[in-house]
C-alpha cells in the first residue's frame, strides 16, 4: 500500500481533502503517539491507531463540532494471517455534512483479541460489534449484549478466521449414498 | 469477558435480556417468528408484551446464515461473483454490481460506457422489481392482501426481462468485473418500454388503494416514528431514512456508473413513520422509471466488457481461430486474475438502503475478505427501538416499513 501523502491531486474533491487533512491534523495534535500509520488506496484514506486509544479517538471524531463524522457506517473484522499483528477491525465514518470518508482501523493480536466497544458513540455499531465477536472472535469491552449473532449459541470456534476449516458436504452419489450417509452427522434411525 | 463467551443460549440466561417483570410474570414473552409470514422470512422476534404493548423486542437473526462470506474467501474472484446473488434475493442484480464495483476498484478496471449504462438500467429495474415486493407484502401484513397478488403479477414481467438479459429470472449474475456478460437483446427495449408504459397505470391504482385509504393512514401514520438524528443513529440508510427527512442517498452522495449525469429527485419525507416512509417509497417507482427513460436515450453502440484482457475472456469469436485465446479462456476460468494488495469499500444504493462491499485483497486470485455492508442488516437493529411502546400489530408495520430481506440480514 501507497503511504499517504498530505497533497495527493485527489479527483478534484478539494473539500473532501481539506475535511481529512483536518481530521488529520487534530488527530496529530492530540494524540501524536496513536497514530500507527496513514494510507491512501484508490482515493479511500485509512488511518491506522493504537487499539488503546480507539475509545477517546472516536469520541473526538464523533464529537468534535469541526469533525462531526456522525454516521458509523460499516464495522468489519479482518484476519490477516499469516500477518502480524493478525485481525484488524475497521471503521467506516461518514460525516454527512461534509459527505467525507474516513477508514479507522486498529490492529490487534492474540488469540482472543480485546477492543474497547463504540456502541456508547455510535449505537449503530452494537450489532456489527456482535457480528465481529461471532465471527471473528474480537471481544468488545463495554458492549450492552455480546452474544453470537448469526452462529447458533452453541457453536464452536469463529468461522471467519482463517484457520477455520470451510467445511463441505460430501457429494452423495447412488452407488455410494449410504456409504456416506453413515458417517453425516445428522440423528439416524 | 469469560462468561460472554460461555453463554449458550439456555433459558436461565435468556432471563437476562428481558426485564424483572418478564420474571415475575408479570409480562408476557411471546415468540414471533421464525415462521411466521409477517416476519417477511425467517426472522424470529422475542417479544416482551404488557398486554398488546412491547415492552422489549429482541431480534433473533441468523436462521438463514449461509457463510456467503467465507465461501467468497475460497473462490476466485470472478466465481465468487455468484454468491453475491445470493444475498439479498430481490436485488441480485444490485449485489452483483456492489460486489463487481469493488473488484473493478480493487483492481483498476475501467467499465466502458455502454456497460456503465445498461448497469444503471438493471440496477433501477431491479428497484422498481423490489419494491413491488415491498409494497405487495407491507400492504399484505396490514391486510390489503388484493395488492399483494397485483405487485406480483408486475414483478412477473420484469423476472421476464431479467430472463432476457440474462438468462435466469433472479441470480443472473449478468454484471460481471469489467462490465456485462453480454449485450442487451433486441427484445430488452420493447419489453420495457411496454412495462414503463403499463406501471405508472397500475401504480395509480395501487396509491388509490392504499395512500388516502383510511384503515391504512390508521395504520401507518404516527406508528414507528424515528427522528432523523435517531435514524442516523442505529445506522438506517435507505427510503427507511429519507422516510425521517434525511437527504442521504449514495447515488448522489458518492456517485457510481455515472450516476450524476442523471436527472432524478431524492424523495423525502417528513413523518418519520411508516406512513413516511411508504410514500418516499411510492415516489421512488416514478425516479426510477424516469433514470431508465433517460438510460435508454443514453444506450450508444460499443463494447459491454473492458478490452483489457487481464480480467475480461477472450470473445466467443476469438475461441475458434486462435490457441492463445483457447489458453487465455482456460487460464482465466480456472486461475482467475490476481487482485492486488490493498482493501477498498464500495457502496451503492440498493432498494433498502447503502448495500457496501468492503473487499480486502491481497496479491493473489482469491479475495482475502469480503465483507458485506447490507442495508437490511442495519435497519433491523433499528426496529427494537422503533418498537417499543407500540402495539404487536404496529410491529408488524414497522417490519413492513423498514424493507428487511432476511437472506440480506444473515447472508
Amino acid at each position: 500500500m501507497r503511504k499517504f501523502v498530505v497533497k495527493v491531486s485527489h479527483t478534484g474533491l478539494d473539500d473532501e481533502m481539506s475535511h481529512i487533512e483536518t481530521t488529520i491534523a487534530v488527530l496529530r495534535a492530540k494524540y501524536p503517539d496513536d497514530i500507527q500509520e496513514l494510507e491512501s488506496f484508490r482515493g479511500e484514506f485509512t488511518i491506522v491507531v493504537e487499539a488503546t486509544a480507539l475509545f477517546d479517538i472516536c469520541k473526538l471524531l464523533r464529537h468534535d463540532p469541526d469533525l462531526d463524522y456522525s454516521f458509523l457506517v460499516d464495522l468489519a473484522a479482518v484476519d490477516y494471517y499469516p500477518r502480524q499483528p493478525r485481525f484488524g477491525v475497521s471503521y467506516l465514518l461518514h460525516a454527512i455534512k461534509q459527505n467525507v470518508r474516513l477508514r479507522l482501523k486498529v490492529l490487534i493480536s492474540g488469540q482472543s483479541p480485546t477492543l474497547s466497544s463504540v456502541t456508547d458513540i455510535w449505537s449503530s455499531a452494537e450489532w456489527p460489534e456482535r457480528e465481529a465477536f461471532d465471527l471473528m472472535g474480537i471481544q468488545f469491552t463495554g458492549h450492552p449484549d455480546l452474544r453470537r449473532i448469526l452462529m447458533p449459541a452453541d457453536w464452536e470456534g469463529h468461522p471467519l478466521r482463517k484457520d477455520h476449516a470451510l467445511g463441505y458436504e460430501e457429494v452423495q452419489f447412488s452407488f455410494n449414498w449410504r456409504e456416506i450417509d453413515r458417517r453425516k452427522e445428522y440423528p439416524q434411525e | 469477558m469469560s462468561q460472554v463467551q460461555e453463554f449458550a443460549g439456555t433459558v436461565e440466561e435468556l432471563k437476562t435480556l428481558f426485564s424483572d417483570r418478564a420474571v415475575s410474570g408479570e409480562t408476557m414473552v411471546l415468540n414471533l417468528g421464525p415462521q411466521h409470514p409477517s416476519t417477511h422470512g425467517v426472522l424470529r422476534l422475542m417479544l416482551e408484551l404488557d398486554g398488546e404493548e412491547v415492552v422489549r423486542c429482541l431480534p433473533d437473526i441468523g436462521f438463514l446464515h449461509t457463510g456467503i462470506e467465507k465461501n467468497m474467501e475460497a473462490k476466485t474472484y470472478l466465481k465468487a461473483l455468484v454468491m453475491t446473488d445470493r444475498m439479498d434475493y430481490l436485488n441480485p442484480l444490485g449485489n452483483n454490481l456492489t460486489y463487481c464495483l469493488a473488484v473493478e476498484k480493487l483492481c483498476g478496471i475501467e467499465v466502458p460506457n455502454r456497460a456503465q449504462v445498461i448497469r444503471v438500467l438493471c440496477a433501477e429495474l431491479q428497484r422498481i422489481s423490489s419494491h413491488l415486493v415491498w409494497l405487495g407484502t407491507s400492504a399484505m401484513d396490514l391486510n390489503a392482501s388484493s395488492i399483494l397478488i397485483y405487485c406480483f403479477r408486475d414483478r412477473e414481467l420484469l423476472l421476464d426481462i431479467f430472463e432476457l438479459i440474462g438468462g435466469q429470472r433472479m441470480m443472473t449474475s449478468y454484471i460481471r468485473p469489467g462490465g456485462v456478460w453480454r449485450d442487451l437483446p433486441d427484445e430488452f427495449f420493447p419489453a420495457v418500454n411496454d412495462f414503463l408504459e403499463y406501471l405508472p397505470e397500475k401504480l395509480a391504482d395501487y396509491e388509490r388503494l392504499l395512500t388516502r385509504n383510511p384503515l391504512f393512514l390508521r395504520r401507518t401514520k404516527d406508528v414507528g416514528i424515528v427522528d432523523a438524528d435517531d435514524a442516523l443513529e442505529r445506522g438506517l440508510t435507505g427510503a427507511s431514512l429519507r422516510g425521517s427527512g434525511v437527504n442521504y442517498d449514495v447515488r448522489r452522495a458518492m456517485p457510481y456508473c455515472g450516476y450524476e449525469q442523471y436527472d432524478f429527485d431524492v424523495p423525502l419525507g417528513n413523518g418519520c413513520d411508516v406512513y413516511s416512509r411508504y410514500r418516499v417509497r411510492m415516489q421512488e417507482f416514478h425516479q426510477s422509471m424516469s433514470i431508465i427513460r433517460q438510460a435508454i436515450s443514453r444506450l450508444e453502440p460499443g463494447p459491454v466488457m473492458t478490452d483489457d484482457r487481464r480480467f475480461a475472456p477472450p470473445p466467443r469469436s476469438e475461441l475458434g481461430r486462435s490457441m492463445e485465446a483457447v489458453i487465455h479462456h482456460f487460464k482465466y476460468w480456472t486461475e482467475g486474475f490476481s487482485g492486488p494488495e490493498g482493501e477498498v469499500y464500495v457502496a451503492t444504493e440498493s432498494p433498502r438502503g447503502e448495500l457496501g462491499c468492503y473487499l480486502v485483497g491481497d496479491g493473489g486470485a482469491q479475495p482475502a475478505r469480503v465483507h458485506f455492508r447490507t442495508p437490511s442488516f442495519h435497519n433491523l437493529q433499528s426496529l427494537p427501538r422503533m418498537a417499543e411502546g407500540y402495539l404487536v400489530a404496529d410491529l408488524v408495520a414497522m417490519i413492513g416499513s423498514i424493507d428487511i430481506v432476511l437472506g440480506d440480514v444473515d447472508r
